[in-house]
């Protein structure tokens, strides 16, 4: 699957979050590997979204902890105690972390190109011009070299994504979290984006993936997760969830969400 | 599919010669083939009513008598209107223009544009800061700012006014020490230390601060959320996401009404008349009282008010353009470049490179 990857090892240990005083996130804990994709499904609710949000610390945990390389994520330690890090020492490890948005968050009064050089050159102290050859080189993967100076609402929904995806490629992260990346797409762009992820896939990035998009994660996950009520239900390779999942749970929600789609 | 062309066919059997069924068959032609000899009448009617040419006819738009009934009677209002102030002699039109430019009118023109500048830069840099404070998460520094508004906000400007002027009454002295010790790194007179400048300054700065901050909150909020997000899980650092990201998309919501304030204290800065510091109301009150020629001053402050005014709305509308960058699709053209246009293509002569270096040749 992927060339020899070697950065990019997530272990999340039993993680607790609660809203107000809804848990929403029970005990999850998860291991992807170096440059592996892991997909989580399940039902509005479940988590999904929240425990991506963890992995970068958007979302502060109440319990459990997050490793990246073996590297506590948001934390240090000191005594037996785990202690926040400072703001400055959270943003530089986010930026080992891209993070891809359900709508998109491209900044609407930069250009496409000047969305994608503002974190390298702010967040990383690279120099401009180098930054700039390196974002025209990413938009130009993602096919929207053309388009490097039009603003986010020139672009059509799939190109805005498809920008937003540059935009976090151009930190080279280990991992890339893509929150539901095609759900606020018309479903004649959701491909477009699609076939991006899907490139990455291959590429030794890790992947974490929420999505609604069944087929698509049949395609280029290593593993699929499925998460109801704030807990992993059950995970394994997408033959293995998809074809013959073993909870009842699953096979209910796999049920409804897959056959009405071949019964058109 | 099927079923829908029945249902068209069984009514174009029933009734023929309705207009709305067999508008209906004449869209779909796969109606009148699945039942050919019921839909057939239909089909000929629909073939009827398409044929005629009108090609060669001319479009004429539809005329508004009433809109130039209602041209006409503003007009007339309008030219009522300068004719009377160009032929009353009362206004004293000769007296306006003597004064207008009168060393003592400019002099408070300056103190007054000096005034504007200073408290309205104070202010909202003032109101900036109380306005972070409002949306900071210690209790303490929001509730400063929100005591802070809530006072400036409910006393008269002119009660503000007055109070600092006589600021020395309640406070005699004014010192810089450490508290409960007799250590003073420096002390002065209230009376001397506010002058009828700065009490003008800080009453209207503190007031502006109070108005401008929540001018200012209000932008912010208007950002989007998942904006601050996606800075944050880029590792843009917060002075660096408040400056570059925020403050720039949060200036379209704070633009409008922050020229409001600042043309408004523009204007409120005749207030501090009551301080009898001369500025441009102060000078033309003190003229008038003088001369008695009370209506062509206030006419030459007027005319003086409104010039000022004319030229912030020129600053706003350039500025907001600036900032709209990325929330139009497309920036409209400015009047300029509209004129530009405009010449460019209703020109008699069309004066571009290659007709000159044409002319050039032909000489």
């Amino acid at each position: 699957m992927s060339t020899a990857a070697t950065r990019g090892h997530v272990e999340i240990t039993n993680v607790r979050k609660s809203f107000g005083g809804t848990e929403v996130l029970k005990g999850v804990s998860l291991t992807v590997p170096p440059g592996g994709v892991a997909v989580i499904v399940g039902p509005s609710g479940s988590g999904k979204s929240t425990l991506l949000r963890t992995i970068n610390h958007l979302e502060k945990v109440d319990g459990g902890y997050i490793t990246i390389d073996g590297q506590l994520v948001g934390y240090q330690v000191r005594g037996n105690k785990l202690h926040e890090l400072r703001e400055k020492d959270i943003l530089k490890q986010r930026t080992d972390i891209g993070m891809v948005f359900q709508n998109f968050n491209l900044f609407p009064h930069l250009t496409a190109l000047e969305n994608v050089t503002e974190a390298p050159v702010v967040a990383l102290h690279r120099n401009k011009a180098e930054a700039r050859k390196r974002a025209l080189e990413l938009l130009d993967r993602v096919g929207l070299k053309d388009r490097a100076d039009a603003y986010p609402r020139q672009l059509s929904g799939g190109q805005q994504q498809r920008v937003a995806i540059a935009r976090a490629l151009a930190l080279d992260p280990k991992i890339l979290l893509f929150d539901e990346p095609t759900s606020a797409l018309d479903p004649e762009l959701v491909n477009e984006v699609l076939d991006v992820i899907r490139e990455l896939a291959t590429s030794g990035t890790t992947l974490i993936i929420v999505t609604h998009e069944m087929g698509f994660a049949r395609d280029v996950a290593d593993t699929v997760v499925f998460m109801d009520e704030g807990q992993i239900v059950e995970q394994g390779s997408p033959q293995e969830i998809f074809a013959n999942p073993r909870e009842p749970r699953t096979r209910s929600f796999f049920s409804k969400v897959i056959e009405p789609a071949f019964n058109i | 599919m099927s079923s829908a062309a029945t249902t068209v066919a069984q009514s174009a059997q029933q009734s023929a010669p309705e207009p709305a069924p067999a508008s209906a068959v004449a869209k779909s032609p796969t109606a009148a083939t699945a039942q050919g000899a019921a839909a057939r009448p239909a089909a000929e009617d629909a073939a009827a009513r398409r044929a005629a040419d009108y090609s060669g006819y001319k479009l004429v738009p539809a005329r508004h008598p009433w809109r130039w009934v209602g041209t006409v009677v503003v007009a007339l209002g309008v030219v009522a209107v300068a004719w009377s102030l160009a032929t009353n002699p009362r206004w004293e039109w000769g007296m306006v223009a003597q004064w207008f430019t009168a060393q003592s009118v400019v002099n408070g023109l300056v103190e007054t544009l000096k005034l504007t500048a200073i408290s309205g830069a104070l202010g909202f840099v003032l109101g900036f800061i109380l306005a972070l404070m409002r949306l900071s998460a210690s209790p303490l520094l929001l509730s400063v700012s929100w005591t802070f508004s809530w006072i400036f906000r409910s006393t008269p400007l002119l009660v503000q006014m007055l109070l600092w002027y006589n600021l020395g009454y309640l406070y005699e002295k004014i010192s810089l020490g450490i508290p409960f010790t007799d250590i003073r790194f420096f002390e002065v007179q209230t009376t001397t230390l506010i002058s009828q400048f700065a009490a003008a300054v800080l009453g209207l700065t503190l007031n502006q601060a109070a108005y401008s901050a929540e001018i200012i909150r209000g932008g912010i909020l208007s950002v989007d959320q998942g904006q601050l997000e996606a800075a944050a899980a880029l590792g843009i650092p917060a002075w660096r996401r408040s400056t570059r990201i925020v403050l720039p998309q949060a200036m379209r919501a704070i633009l409008p009404t922050a020229f409001n304030e600042i043309i408004g204290l523009v204007k409120g800065t005749s207030i501090v008349y009551v301080l009898a510091y001369s500025e441009l109301f102060y000078t033309v009150q003190v003229i008038y009282n003088r001369t008695q020629q009370v209506l062509p001053l206030l006419l030459v402050a007027t005319l003086w008010y409104v010039a000022i005014t004319s030229v912030l709305s020129v600053f706003q509308y350039y500025i907001e353009r600036h900032y709209s960058k990325g929330a139009v699709r497309n920036l409209p053209l400015t009047p300029l470049q509209k004129a530009r246009k405009f010449f460019a293509t209703h020109a008699p002569v069309n004066f571009d490179r290659a007709n000159l270096d044409r002319a050039k040749d032909a000489r």
